[in-house]
């Protein structure tokens, strides 16, 4: 697994294991925004592939509209 | 202060409350009700003649040397049989008394030899300090039919055990007994013939059942029983008080001294963790820091390929200052990063995030217990509100269940097991407390003398998340939970959801016993117990932490203990046991890249303030790289450069292959430890450190118990480890100019307000403390959440079973879990540089006799274990002690390097790796792996220095 590829790997297992908060998009992504450092995050926000879930793409969306507005 | 053993006051002090007033020797006395008239006697500063008694055990009144007269009463008690009554006239000294004295003793020293000169206990000998007490002169009796002249077994490493001088006390047995809970100690014989056996007849000391953790040679009188390095350097001359070194439970003990050569270790009767026990590691096991091994002058290199070369100080400091500078000038300051050590000090630790946060400029640091106990962090910190254990060890004296989870305290936490033991065995005349194991190994305190688990599941290696949600769905469905407790405490809402959720039919034991392997019903009953059993108490350790799902385990368990109302007093709560000495200290000194000291994220503004000001710096407000994913970004090129002190991520971290790579990707990886480690192999720096006897700091045991360590001799490598730190952090650029470890605590307890009332001043002064210790708890916390949580209301959180991505399949049928044992520590860097290999010389594979059968492997057979990440081999013992399909082994040896085999997965939230989870395939093998040769070859060469060319 290379990075990315363990990053995706990674926002996917916080997603499931999220799914049952009562919003699991912002818990994934303020999860991802208290334990990832700026590199990872960027490379996450940069990925284009597929394999994400949709819980994980959707919080990956919110956590870059967040930091777009700050 | 001159050399004075530690106070003896004959029988353990009685827990009662109420108080009983009498007169002994004319003077009145106020003592608690039950205690003996031996005790009563030497709360007075009376020292009434003793042998066989002690106060560690029970009184046993077998000497007859602790007669007293007592007004009223016919005959002459044994002090230390007699308990206390009011008014009680009690004379120590009278002439009937003196001559009944003298006549015993003169039956014991006709049977035991006359060379007090010669002795190694000479001036440390209670026999012959009562010899003078009594005042004996003579001795009439013949001694040709004695028991003198017998061998002396000198089988264990650490202790002499010579027969001829024994008096049959018993207190080397009840010590076994009572204290450590082994009973591995017997008296063989009658009259003339009795003698203290090992077991067997045929069994010596080695051989035996005894696991050396000293509480026979402490308790014996005489010099039966004796550190075999009294016997080489003589009598101690002074005695400091400090804090073992090796695990979580931070045993206090006596440094004693000659000069500053330590002569032995002693458990420290008033140390709050272990109350006077110890263990073979911290009792004998310190021989590592006066080793050969020992790297004692600063090192550097340009290449891994090149010899070490040795150099100044000064060198070293201006060589890795330049290199760090060239790195972030060329990469970028988050090319840097650091490792703080759970071995270290609190102060070390403290000093070596600040040299991240303010030196490096990033937050680029975390701290080992990312690879044992983050999950606790997070867990606990979600759901209680802080990132520790509720109790303090006393608090097993209370429990009426205990649960225990993913833990091998008799082999990790020894000194506590002990007293848990005791607990389980039935004290003061209480009914024993009853026992929960979730384990998938039958581990030693399942079944041990007069301790039977109520209830052992041995789950499937990954599931206890499935197991404790069960668990959780029977308290639920069954109307079991607390809901008075969790009306008042915890937020009902959530709790609601929870229930609800626990309350589905798949959560059910006996939908989930085919994941599980866990019999439904003893689940139930398992739950019903914990339930409804009194003070229940949890227990747990890596088996619960090193899993993909270790952070959603540690917040299963909290919701059980919220459900059922254990969480706030004496006897109940949630404990994780600490692997090494400072794991707690380590976190709460803000080693994690996202949090400053005492857990407060980064991302605060007002925390970051605080530290910013006092700093002069600015703190990047975003988290820095956890070391999985340093390790990543060095293989991605974009981190160069690593300081780690006192850990060795090669050895200790899963996947070896890819810590390697990493590590072979930076540029500038300073090591600063007391050998040549296993990363040392990749590093281009070395700073040589200092043991725990070398240094001032603290420590934090597993019960947030801050304790001093203290310096007890000159470091050997000229530097204590934090001055190393402040040398570089200065080298940089930064202006630190501390002069004792006690100032950096000072800046620790200002900037943490959890801290807020801890500095050494206080610590000489008490002792020890628990931590929160602030204006609202002067004394320290040693039970939390007691009125209510820390975060306010208690949080239920919903903790779905998610099963690993690590599956057995056809090629890899097996489940590898990984422990430890009792006489290694971690990576065994320590325990493997002393005797305590005889005990354990190589890493072993537990295998099921149904499994090794199918292979045909017999014990003592080499046998090759293979993973998705790698392959080693290691040599198999058959036992049924893993169940069938399960496959265990230690980590301590380097040579067998059981993380090669380890793989990458790690917990969703914290990316603890998941250690305890590996499919594996074993086969029989004869030799060692193309893996194993290879690093055997590195690491030859990687640990050359460099001869220096003769002075002219």
């Amino acid at each position: 697994m290379n990075t990315v590829e363990r990053l995706v790997y990674m926002a996917n297992q916080i997603a499931v294991n999220l799914a049952t908060d009562d919003d699991p998009v912002t818990a994934i992504a303020n999860h991802i925004d208290l334990f990832w450092d700026p590199r990872m995050k960027k490379l996450i926000r940069e990925y284009q592939g597929d394999g994400l879930s949709p819980d994980a793409t959707a919080a990956i969306n919110l956590l870059a509209e967040t930091q777009n507005a700050a | 202060m001159t050399y004075q053993p530690q106070e003896d006051f004959g029988t353990p002090q009685s827990r009662a409350l109420e108080t009983v007033r009498l007169t002994i020797d004319g003077r009145e006395v106020t003592v608690a009700a039950g205690s003996s008239v031996l005790r009563a006697a030497a709360e007075q500063g009376t020292s009434i003649p003793k042998l066989c008694a002690t106060d560690s055990m029970k009184s046993f009144g077998s000497c007859r040397l602790c007669l007293v007269e007592i007004e009223g009463r016919k005959g002459t008690p044994a002090s230390c049989t007699t308990p206390v009554e009011p008014g009680m006239i009690v004379r120590t000294q009278t002439p009937l008394l003196q001559k009944l004295r003298k006549g015993v003793m003169e039956l014991y020293i006709s049977d035991h030899p006359l060379d007090c000169l010669t002795c190694a206990a000479n001036g440390d000998c209670e026999l012959q300090d009562q010899a003078g007490a009594v005042g004996l002169r003579d001795v009439r009796y013949d001694v040709a039919s004695t028991h003198l002249e017998q061998e002396k077994d000198h089988s264990n490493p650490y202790f002499d055990f010579d027969p001829s001088k024994c008096i049959a006390c018993s207190r080397c047995i009840r010590a076994c007994d009572e204290v450590q809970g082994t009973l591995a100690l017997t008296m063989e014989g009658r009259g003339w013939d009795s003698k203290i056996s090992a077991g067997f007849a045929s069994d010596n000391f080695l051989g035996s059942e005894c696991v050396s953790c000293g509480a026979c040679v402490q308790a014996c009188p005489t010099a039966t029983l004796i550190e075999k390095k009294v016997v080489e350097v003589g009598t101690p001359e002074r005695a400091v008080v400090t804090t073992c070194a090796y695990c979580g439970v931070g045993c206090t003990f006596r440094a004693e001294m000659r000069g500053e050569q330590l002569v032995r270790m002693v458990p420290y009767k008033d140390g709050k963790a272990n109350r006077g026990h110890s263990c073979v590691k911290g009792r004998f096991a310190w021989g590592y820091a006066q080793h050969q091994d020992r790297v004692l002058k600063p090192m550097i290199r340009a290449s891994i390929n090149d010899p070490w070369r040795e150099v100044e100080w000064d060198e070293a400091f201006a060589y890795t200052a330049s290199e760090l500078k060239r790195i972030s000038e060329k990469y970028g300051k988050h090319a840097l990063g650091g490792i703080t050590s759970s071995r270290c000090t609190n102060e070390e630790t403290f000093l070596v995030q600040k040299l991240v946060r303010a030196g490096f400029g990033n937050n680029n640091v975390d701290t080992c217990a990312r690879v044992c106990h983050s999950p606790t962090g997070y867990g606990l910190k979600t759901t209680f509100g802080t990132s520790a254990g509720t109790q303090d060890f006393d608090s097993v004296e209370d429990s009426d269940v205990i649960l225990i989870i993913g833990a091998n305290p008799t082999d990790g936490h020894p000194v506590f097991a002990s007293r848990m033991k005791r607990r389980l065995r039935g004290q003061d005349g209480r009914p024993p407390a009853k026992l929960i194991v979730i384990d998938p190994r039958r581990t030693d305190i399942v079944r041990s003398p007069h301790i039977e688990a109520e209830h052992h599941l041995p789950l499937r290696p990954g599931t206890n998340v499935a197991v404790l949600t069960a668990m959780a769905h029977v308290i639920v469905t069954e109307g079991l939970a607390d809901e008075e407790f969790i009306r008042e405490r915890c937020d009902w809402d959530e709790y609601s959801h929870w229930a609800e959720f626990v309350s589905l039919p798949r959560n059910s034991p006996e939908n989930l016993q085919p994941v599980t392997l866990v019999d439904a019903q003893e689940l139930r009953a398992a739950a019903r117990l914990y339930a409804t059993g009194g003070n229940g108490a949890i227990y747990y350790g890596l088996g619960v932490t090193e899993h993909s799902q270790g952070s959603s385990t540690v917040m299963a368990i909290a919701n059980l203990a919220m459900a059922t109302g254990n969480i706030g007093r004496r006897g109940v709560g949630v404990n994780p046991l600490r692997g090494q000495n400072n794991v707690q200290g380590a976190c709460d000194m803000g080693s994690f890249p996202h949090e400053l000291s005492g857990y407060r994220h980064i991302s605060d503004g007002d925390a970051r303030a605080m530290f910013e000001v006092d700093w002069g710096v600015s703190l990047d407000p975003e988290p820095g790289l956890r070391i999985p994913n340093m390790l990543d970004a060095a293989v991605d090129g974009v981190f160069k450069a690593l300081y780690v002190q006192g850990e060795d991520i090669l050895h200790s971290d899963p996947n070896t292959k890819h810590v390697s790579a990493g590590l072979a990707a930076m540029e500038c990886v300073i090591v600063h430890d007391l050998f040549l480690n296993e990363t040392a192999n990749y590093a281009h720096i070395f700073l040589p450190g200092s043991t725990f006897l070398e240094k001032n700091g603290t420590f934090t045991n597993a019960e947030r118990r801050i304790q001093p360590v203290r310096k007890v001799m000159t470091p050997m490598n000229g530097l204590e480890d934090w001055e190393v730190t402040q040398r570089l952090a200065q080298a940089i650029g930064l202006d630190w100019n501390y002069s004792h470890p006690s100032e950096i605590m000072d800046e620790i307890a200002r900037l943490t307000p959890t801290f807020a009332g801890v500095s050494f001043d206080r610590l000489d002064e008490v002792g020890s403390l628990q931590w929160p210790v602030t204006a609202d708890a002067p004394d320290g916390s040693p039970i939390m959440h007691v009125d209510g949580f820390v975060r306010g209301k208690g949080k239920f959180v919903v903790t779905d079973y998610v099963p690993t991505d690590e599956k057995t399949g056809p090629r890899f049928p097996l489940l590898l879990t990984t422990g430890r044992i009792l006489s290694h520590y971690n990576v065994g860097a320590q325990t493997r540089r002393t005797e305590n290999v005889v005990w354990h010389p190589e890493d072993l594979l537990e295998i099921h006799p149904v499994d090794a059968e199918d292979r045909g492997i017999k014990s003592g057979d080499w046998v090759k274990l293979a993973s998705r990440a790698g392959e080693t081999t290691l040599r198999a013992t058959v036992t049924d002690r893993v169940a069938p399909g399960v496959v265990y082994t230690t980590f301590h040896h380097a040579v067998t390097q059981a993380n090669v085999v380890t793989t990458d997965y790690s917990d969703w939230a914290t990316n603890c790796p998941e250690y305890k989870v590996t499919a594996v395939q074993i086969s029989a093998s004869n030799g060692p792996t193309d893996w194993q040769e290879e690093y055997e070859a590195l690491s030859e060469k990687a640990r050359r220095i460099a001869t220096q060319a003769p002075a002219e």
